[in-house]
Order: C-alpha cells, then structure tokens, then sequence
C-alpha cells in the first residue's frame, strides 16, 4: 500500500474549473444538431404509438369499439388490458420492487385489468405507420367505462386521512420527534400558529417525455428515452421486461429539462418497450402536454400547519409541524418537508406528523426541492411573523437560531457559510435601507416590500463511476452514463476532466447519455456534479498512477526507480515532489512505451464523507432517505439566502417581483456561469410557485381542467427582473473530490417564502396559500392589518 | 385531427361558395384559435378554406370613422399610427394580448370569434352545455376562477369572448361589416354581435353559417381619443385577463361629457356597461364618480365558489382604468 500514490494528497489544479466557459453542447442546440431522445428517427420501420387516457377517473373499462379506428389508414395494432403483452414484473410485488431498483415511483401499472384509478390513465395504445394515422385512430377509439365517484384531493368530504408512518413501503414519513415539543410549545412565551396550502405544480419541462423502443433481436433492446438518469432506467427495464440489464441499453443525449419528473420510471416507457416487442418494429411514443400533466408525477397539493414557540428574544424553543397531502390510490407518497423543518434551526424540540389521503391521482413525485421547497415556504413564512411579532430583523432572527450542528443529527457541518449568504445578500440588496414597519412604503398606487428567506438543500449520497481515456497525442475521451438536463453538465464535466488531465477543455471529448458508458446516478437530488465530477476525478488518478507505475520502471524516464508516493503529476507532467525539474510529460512516456492511448477507471461519491467512504461505499440510494447517511461524521448541506422586493397593487391584486438577489454557499462552482444559469432558474421556478402555478382539479371529477401551457402559468420573461447571483467561496474537504455541492435545487428553496414575507413587508397582510393569485390579495386587502 | 381538405379562395364570394356547398367547412385565417381546436377535437371541419387572399385587408379613415379590415393581423393594427393616436384602448387591447408571434399570425376577424377559454368546454372529456347541449356544466361548481359573472346563465358561465380586442370594440361602438354567401353585406355593431348564453350557450354570435367578417369600423370620437385599456392578470404577460377595462372619457372643465365603459374578462360577452355610462356622463371626472359608475357596472353580477372576487376586481380595475384616463 505504501507504494501508492495517495489519492487526495493535493487538491486538484484548477485552471479551466471555475471559469465561466459557454456551453460545450451549446452550439449543438442552436444549430438543432443535439438530438433529443424523440429525435431517433433513422431506425428502420419505425412506428408511432399514441396512449389513449381514461376521461374519468374512477371506474371500470367495460367495453371498447375499436370498429372504427381499426379501418383507419396505417393503423397496425390496438393494445387494451386485454391484448397487451404482460411485464415479467412489476412494480406491484416486492420481487419487482428490487429488481427494478430505486427508480421506481407509482408501483401501479396501468393496462393489466380493467380498473380505471386516475383521469389520464392509459386505457389502449394505438399504433400506426405515422403519427398523424395513430393520433387519428386513437381519436376514433371508443372505450366506455363505468365511472365511479372519485375522491379528488384530501380536501374532499370523501377522504380519509392516515398517518403513513410504520409502514414498511411507505415513502412518506410518519412522524419525528425530538424532545418535549408540545410541552415547550405550551410553555412559549412567544408563538407563532399559521396553515400554509400549496397548490398542486407540474414540472413542465419543455421537451415532454419521448420513448423510442428498439428490439434489436429478441432479447436485446435499446431505448432513446427523456430520462435523467440512463443507469437507473436500463435497470428498471431489466426488470420489468425480465433482462439481463447487460441487453438493455438507454440512451439520452439530451434532454430538455426534467426537474425530477424524469426521474423515475413512468408506465409510458415501459408500455413502449411492450408495444414494440409486440409489433415487431422499433416504436415511437411523445406524450402531448396534457399526457404530461397525468404521466409523470406532479408536487402534491399540501397543506402545512406549523407551530413555532419562542423566547422573547427569538430563540426558537419548540416547532411542530403537521403536514397532510393527497396521494395515490397504492403510494405512501409525500414530499418529507419534515427533514427541512429539522436541521434548519437550533431548536431543541421538535415534532413533525404527516398525514396522507389517498385520492384517484396518479403518483407524485420528486420536483425540484421535494419537501425543501413547500416546506421552506411555511418555515420561513412562520420565522418572518415571528420576527415581526417580536421587533426583530429578519435576519437577526435567523442569526439568532443559526444551527451550529445539524439539531436533527448533532454532527457538525462539513462546511456552512450561511451567515456570509446573509451578509453578501444583505449588501447586495441594500437590506441595511429597510423600513422595519410594514406596509409603509409607497411608489405611486403600489406598495413596495422586502423580503428575505434562507435556502438549504442536502448533500444526498450518491455514487458513480467513470473511465477516462487519455491519448498520447494530447487528446481525451470521458465517459459516464450521466445525464446532461440542459444544466451544463456536458460542459462542467469537460472542465473537470481537463483539469484532471491537464489538458485544455477544447482537447477532451465528454459522452454521456448511454448506459453502455460507465453506470452512475441519475442527475437528480442535486447529485449529479459532485458524483461525476468526482468519478472523472478518481478516474484520472487511476489512469496516473498507472502511468507512475510506468514511468518508474522505465529506464529512459527521468523518474526511473522513483518511488511511485515522491512522484506528482502536474498539468500533465510526472514530476519529482521535491525535485519538479525532474520529470516528463504523459506524452513523451506513452509514445516511448507504445501506447497510444491509456484508460483509467474511478468510482466516485458523492457526500458519503468522501475519504471514508472509500472503505465503505455508499448505497446507491434513492434522494429521498439519503442525506443522513454519512460516513465522516458530518452533516452535509448547502445553504443560501434569498433576497426579494416587490410592488403589489393593492387595489388589483397584482404582484410583481422588481428585484432579486441569490447568494449561494454550494461547494466549488465549476462554472460560475452555467451556476448562475441553475441559480435565476430555479428562483424563477420558485416565484412561479409563489405567485401562478397551480393545476387545478375538478373537485368533482378528479380531472384536471388546466393541462396546457396557456392555462398553467409559469413565469414569462415579464415576471422576472434582473436576478443579482453569487457564490460564496466554500472549501469543503468532506463532500468529494473537487468538493463540489449540488445546486440543481436549492435556489428553489425559500423562494416563495421570500416573495411571501415581501408581500408582507408591502401590504401587513400574510399570505400563505400558493400561488398568491389577485384574489387572494385582494381577499387580504379587506382584511383589517 | 380528422383529415380535412384545404383549399385557398381568392374572393369573398369563391369562399362563402365553397362553404354553401359543404356547411361543415371552415374559414381559416391565422388559425391560432381554430387549429387549437381541431387538435382537440373540437372542430372537425373536412374543408378549410383558406382565406388570407381576401381583400380585407387596409387600415384607412372613412366618413364613418377608421375601417379595419378583417384580415390584418393584431400587431400591424395595435401599431397602426391611426389606432396608435385616435383609438389608444384599442391599440393596447391588441398590445397586450398573446405573444408577439400569435399577434403576427392573428387577424382581427378570427380575434373576434375566438372561443372561451373554460377548461371544461376544451376538453372533451368533460361535460360541457356549450359544447354538447344539455350534458351539463361542471364549471358552476367546479373551477370557476377564471370564468364570468356577468350575463351568466344557469347553463353557461363561461366567458365566450375571453379575449381584449372586442371589449374595446364594444365600449367604442364598433360596427362590423359582414357578407354573406349572396354576397350582400350587413353592418352589425359589436355590442349586438355577441350573444348571451342563456338556454343556447353554443349560440355564440349571430353571424350565419357561411358569412364573412370584412371589415370593422370604429366611429371617431372625443372619448375614443382620450381612452385607455387596462388589463388584469397575475402573469405581467401572456395570459388573459382576469378583469379587464376598455374606457374613454370626454371631460371638459371637469365634466364628463360622454363616457365609454367596456368589461372584459368578467362578461359572458365582452360586456359594455351603459349603466356605468349613465352614471359618469354629466358628472364631475372625481374618485366618486368613478366608484359610483363601477357599483353601477357590476350591479347585476352573479358570482360563484371562486370568481367570486371578480366583482371587486373588475369595481377597482374600472376605477383604476377611469383615473388614468381623466388623468387623476
Ligand atoms: C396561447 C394563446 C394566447 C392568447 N391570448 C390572447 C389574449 O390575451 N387576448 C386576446 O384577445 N386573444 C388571445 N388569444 C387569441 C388570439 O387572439 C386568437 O387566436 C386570434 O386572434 C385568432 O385569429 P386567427 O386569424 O388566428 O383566427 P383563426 O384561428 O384562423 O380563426 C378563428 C375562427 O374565426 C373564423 N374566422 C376567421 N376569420 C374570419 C372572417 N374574416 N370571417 C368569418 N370567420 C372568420 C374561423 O373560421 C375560425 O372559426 C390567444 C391565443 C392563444 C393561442
Ligand atoms: S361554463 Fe359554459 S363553456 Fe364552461 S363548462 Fe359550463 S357550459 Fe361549458
């Protein structure tokens, strides 16, 4: 062992990481060169397949008159229940479960019975020459169902509410204690009770998901999927079909957005792969906008009661918090809001239930920030009225509950630079010109309010691996079955690779997007740099090592008989440690051995405590129960603080966010400028959150009556100002290689509570029902301050 | 989509030809609210004829006040210098519409017929009186945040216009031009082209089957110059108004000498109010009027579950609309 090249002994040179490079991938893009997974269409005798949804959303298929469509030009099959070839496996049994791995999210598949449990569930596919015939056809397909009452949300009389807790599937937790909570809440001389709402949120990525199933020979298949993760979903293929995962590959060169609803493994991949092994021809499926409001999860409406008990000064003593949200009819689904609730603050009792009701919804699912971000909402909103009731700053007050330790763990932070987010945001802002009043600052018929939030977001374990290919003549090939969301992954990962290498960016060639390329994780949880980055980087070591190995046995190298720990490679020169002068370049040592080329393989973690982690890897583990796990015995977080002010109408409703700072403490930033990028988008995620996005369910029907983007507002370049963002410079020798933390998520954090405790600042009114729509103003407006 | 047929036509009368052969048939101009529909399945025309060939086209002053014709699309008339100047309500009700590439598609023939946006008439999975007479409307205990108060029947509330244009049109007496398949025009003004729901929500308008709209004119007037359209929306844009005002005041020495009021967004029809009308001429250009003519506008309103706040929205909307105009 003593001969080894001890890895992490220096820190990685950075020369192009850090720097703000333009997007690797982006000429692709705006030349519609990169091909989406939609885009496939060179396979010999594709086919198009379109789902046909159930309009009601509860009740039984009782017949189908395919009499019609079947006529159609084109059409080559019409798959129901009752002639479509079954999965091997599914996610319904515990055996499937397994095999199917950690991406599986609805565990319901549709098409094996009759039963009709959601609007928008698949109920036929029809599959046609072209997709105009398909579409058509599908059109033409009548299929009757018996409805039944659904029930709509857990606010329906219908509903039955439960405490998910115990369960052993249950992906929800139950409740959480520390301490005496109730007791101190009692006992409080300040407190602070408020309900918090959340409308139900589509992730909306813009490219809607696409299949194109591929069966290469019998048992051999490969997909073209919009996925985030291709190692996840070749492994929940393998399952559900009953493959050796060797025979399926997945491919995702880009993709447009996923925000998490691309994820896991939704019903309409697998229906694909199904429908084209039984036609016989590779099968192409895109689900319309509507489809994307009812084929791949959604936020659940919530509701949060949150009680915060305080001393005079502010210093929280208790903190309870009831969450209850709708479900579906076989998943204990719920965002954990209470992780949030816990770690953010010194607060030494604590108490968290969650309570579920099942309705006829499909699943939810991750979206950006589950839990972090409706649950910073009410935290945050609660923190601003306490800090109000009691006179004090906002951000003194959070100064004054600032969370040493992890309260939820008592490990202490591998880094936090929280309190330099307050104080940057705060200059940036102009914080220090506050009116500590409210409701007191005027510019013509609008008020105008300050509000400010705290962000945080976990470091979620996760792991990976990666090859490097280094050439002799300078050049390199990187490799891991990553995916690249449109976040710059393709771009951030070249900068890492050439640092390791010390080759410039323009010399190495980063693929991604195929699970015949090293496995990895799934670009979710914020995951994805850290584990990357870190697997090109233990990668890189390994391919020097074996190069110093080389080298000292080497009687032409001026390394010969060097012992491999003196050796150290800078910007691609073996050289002595204590004498620099003496070495070579990577070049020179691989032609003299022949070599044109030479690879090195790495698994890295991400947030396992990186050097421990090393005797014992990490489970590759969903986001959701990770974060805790950690082998250094730190807790592992980024933080950040958001800072807002707008101007509301008082007399018509209206809200607009005027200006905008984020200032974010994530690690290393590769790239100040595709960071910047994930920063105003998710802030501007956050205030479509806070201010228009909503899908609304007849409450009657269980349908929703908004799935398009004319009707489901998100934010339009009008609603957004100038965002102000910057990083906090953090070193962090816990998280990973490059000690990078994610920052995919957390400037979704405490979004919309920023927006809500500015409205607060401008109008005395507290709002906390998302999305702060005109009528809700307007309904505050007439309350009396 | 069903397979349709398309052909162009070249004159008025080539067009309502092909539509007296085949009733089923449909004019297409921009097809940004037609297509929406056919991809839904809501129109199934097996012909569109193609109608952009027209001659109704021109933005020009009349005896009878500026003539637009009907196939100009919404940015070259919003941008107009004329409309710009004699008609600012209704340069900025097209301003403020859709997305700039929609305007450039859209005429104003097809901004006239566009169709509600209720969630429950799009979607064919729902029932829907005006989309299938006497399956029922869920919107009246269903989502109903965005639909109307104003002329609502028991069997419809949906706002059949939820567009700007016509609102502005209406305050300010706009008349259409319309041909019909013998070639005979008619001149139908706004405000009685549009329907109310009633027993017959799918009745939308009065225009016969196969008739053209050619051209639309707009008196000039005191209060058509000195107006202005104000739009209410929690998105600062593209999206439709939650309320809307189109006004015009003629004030002179403090006195409103005529006034024009128009609701958007709260009307089974773009909803002119000569109630508010009534109220403000004659008195003085002051808040109290203003309020008073905004009480007076929503008099009859029959709100529901969630559009509910509508009244008070589309009270302080007006007002707002009337103190910008009088320069309060
Ligand atoms: C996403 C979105 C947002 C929008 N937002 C707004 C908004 O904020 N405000 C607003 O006012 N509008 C809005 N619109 C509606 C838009 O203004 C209309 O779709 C557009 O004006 C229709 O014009 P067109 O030429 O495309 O009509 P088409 O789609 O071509 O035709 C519409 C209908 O009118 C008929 N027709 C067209 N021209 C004539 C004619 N001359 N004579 C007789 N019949 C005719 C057609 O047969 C068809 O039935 C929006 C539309 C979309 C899609
Ligand atoms: S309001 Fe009118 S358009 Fe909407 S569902 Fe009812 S009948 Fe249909």
């Amino acid at each position: 062992m003593n001969s080894e090249p001890a890895f992490f002994e220096t820190p990685p040179q950075t020369v192009a990481v850090g720097q703000p490079l333009s997007r690797v991938d982006g000429r692709a893009k705006v030349t519609g060169a990169a091909k989406y997974s939609a885009e496939f269409n060179h396979l010999p005798g594709l086919v198009h397949a379109v789902i046909k949804t159930s309009d009601v959303a509860k009740g039984r298929v009782t017949g189908f008159d395919s009499s019609a469509a079947q006529r159609e030009p084109g059409v080559l099959a019409i798959f129901t229940h009752q002639n479509l070839p079954k999965p091997v496996l599914t996610g319904e049994t515990k055996e499937g479960k397994e095999a199917i791995g950690p991406s599986i999210q609805m565990t319901f598949m549709p098409l094996q019975s009759d039963q009709v449990f959601y609007a928008g569930q698949p109920v036929a596919i029809v599959v046609a020459d072209t997709l105009e015939h398909a579409q058509h056809a599908a059109a033409k397909l009548r299929v009757t169902v018996t409805p039944e009452a659904p029930v709509a949300s857990y606010q329906d009389a219908k509903a039955q509410l439960f405490n998910p807790g115990g369960k052993p599937d249950a992906d929800a937790e139950g409740t959480k204690r520390r301490g005496k909570a109730a007791a101190a809440f009692a006992a409080a001389p300040a407190q602070v009770t408020a309900t918090y709402t959340h409308a139900t949120n589509h992730h909306n990525p813009m490219e809607p998901s696409a299949t194109i199933a591929h069966w290469e020979a019998a048992d051999r298949l490969t997909v073209y999927d919009a996925t985030q993760g291709v190692s996840w979903q070749q492994r929940a293929l393998s399952g559900f079909l009953g493959l050796p995962m060797e025979q399926v590959r997945v491919i995702t060169k880009y993709l447009g957005g996923g925000f998490g609803c691309k994820g896991p493994i939704w019903p309409h991949s697998v229906l694909t792969a199904l429908t084209a092994k039984a036609v016989g021809r590779p099968v192409k499926l895109v689900l319309t906008r509507p489809q994307m409001f009812t084929s791949v999860g959604h936020r659940e409406d919530q509701e949060q009661t949150l009680r915060l008990g305080a001393t005079k000064e502010g210093k929280l003593l208790a903190l309870l918090h009831e969450k209850t949200s709708t479900t579906s009819q076989w998943d204990d689904y719920a965002e954990t809001n209470s992780k949030f609730m816990g770690m953010l603050y010194q607060c030494p009792n604590f108490e968290a239930i969650t309570k579920l009701a099942k309705a006829n919804v499909m699943t939810p699912t991750w979206m950006r920030a589950p839990g972090e971000a409706p649950g910073s909402f009410a935290l945050e909103s609660s923190l601003d009225d306490l800090a109000y009731q009691l006179g004090i700053d906002p951000i003194q007050i959070r100064l004054l509950n600032h969370a040493d330790k992890d309260p939820s763990t008592g490990q202490p932070w591998s880094s936090k630079s929280l309190k330099q987010c307050y104080q940057r945001g705060a200059a940036l802002f102009g914080w220090s010109k506050r009116n500590p009043k409210n409701g007191l600052t005027r510019d013509g018929k609008y008020l105008v309010g300050w509000g400010m939030a705290t962000a945080t977001y976990p470091v979620n374990n996760s792991q990976g691996n990666a090859r490097v290919r280094l050439y002799a003549d300078g050049h390199a090939v990187v490799q891991v079955a990553a995916t690249d969301l449109g976040t710059g992954t393709y771009t951030v990962i070249t900068q890492v690779a050439a640092d390791c290498l010390g080759i410039a960016p323009d010399k190495v060639r980063f693929e991604l997007g195929d699970s015949v390329l090293p496995t990895t994780n799934i670009s979710g949880g914020s995951m994805g740099a850290g584990t990357f980055s870190s697997s090109v980087y233990t990668a890189s070591q390994d391919l020097w090592q074996k190069l110093t190995k080389m080298a000292v046995v080497d009687a032409k190298s001026p390394l010969f008989k060097a012992k491999p720990t003196e050796v150290e490679v800078v910007k691609g020169r073996l050289q002595l440690k204590a004498n620099p002068g003496k070495g070579e370049d990577f070049a020179a040592l691989m032609k003299r051995g022949n070599l044109t080329d030479l690879e090195g393989f790495g698994q890295g973690h991400y947030g396992a405590g990186y050097e421990s982690a090393q005797a014992r890897p990490a489970a590759n583990s969903k986001s959701d129960d990770a974060g805790k796990e950690d082998h250094s015995g730190h807790a592992m977080h980024s933080f950040g603080a958001h800072f807002c002010e707008v101007r509301v109408d008082p007399e018509l409703g209206t809200v607009r966010v005027t200006k905008w700072v984020s200032v974010v403490a994530g690690g290393r930033i590769l790239n100040p400028k595709t960071a910047r990028s994930q920063v105003i988008g998710g802030a501007t995620m956050g205030i479509g959150a806070a201010l228009m996005e909503q899908a609304v369910r007849d409450p009657h029907l269980a349908r929703y009556t908004n799935p398009n983007l004319a009707d489901y507002h998100v934010p339009v370049n009008a609603d957004i100002p100038d965002m102000t963002v910057e990083f906090i410079d953090e070193h962090d020798p816990y998280i990973n290689a490059l000690g990078v933390k994610g920052i995919g998520e957390i400037a979704i954090v405490g979004t919309a509570a920023a927006v809500g405790n500015a409205i607060f600042h401008a109008t005395g009114r507290r709002l906390r029902d998302l999305p702060i729509t005109p009528d809700k103003v307007l309904a505050a407006m007439r309350q009396p301050v | 989509m069903n397979d349709f047929s398309y052909t162009q036509a070249a004159t008025a009368k080539e067009a309502t030809g092909r539509l007296k052969d085949q009733p089923q048939a449909a004019y297409i101009a921009g097809g940004t609210t037609l297509l929406d529909l056919m991809k839904a399945g809501l129109a199934e025309p097996p012909l569109l004829v193609d109608i952009t060939r027209l001659p109704f086209k021109g933005i020009e002053q009349t005896k009878n006040g500026l003539r637009i014709g009907a196939l100009e699309n919404m940015n070259a008339v919003g941008e107009h210098p004329l409309v710009v100047q004699q008609y600012p309500a209704v340069s900025q009700s097209l301003l403020l519409a859709a997305s700039p590439q929609l305007r450039n598609m859209a005429s104003i023939g097809g901004n006239i017929l566009q169709r509600t946006r209720c969630g429950y008439f799009r979607d064919a999975a729902f029932p829907c009186n005006k989309r299938v007479p006497g399956s029922g409307c869920p919107a009246l205990t269903g989502d109903n945040h965005n639909l109307a108060i104003l002329g609502v029947s028991d069997a419809c509330i949906a706002n059949a216009y939820p567009g700007d244009l016509s609102v502005a049109l209406a305050a300010f007496d706009a008349v259409l031009t319309l041909e019909n398949a013998k070639g005979k025009e008619r001149q139908v003004p706004v405000t009685e082209f549009y329907l109310l729901p009633g027993t017959t929500p799918q009745k939308e308008n009065v225009l016969e089957a196969g008739e053209l709209i050619v051209a639309v004119t707009i008196p000039t007037a005191a209060h058509a110059q000195r107006s202005t359209y104000l739009k209410v929306r929690e998105r600062a844009s593209y999206a439709y108004a939650l309320a809307s005002a189109a006004v015009g005041l003629d004030v002179q020495g403090g006195t409103i000498r005529s006034a024009r009021v128009a609701l958007g967004g709260v009307g089974a029809q773009p909803w002119r109010s000569r109630e508010a009308e009534q109220v403000l001429t004659g008195a003085p250009a002051t808040e109290a009027t203003f309020k008073a003519a905004a009480t007076a506008a929503l008099q009859g309103a029959r709100p529901r579950e969630h559009n509910a706040y509508k009244v008070e929205l589309a009270q302080n909307t007006l007002v707002r609309a009337l103190q910008q105009v009088a320069g309060a």
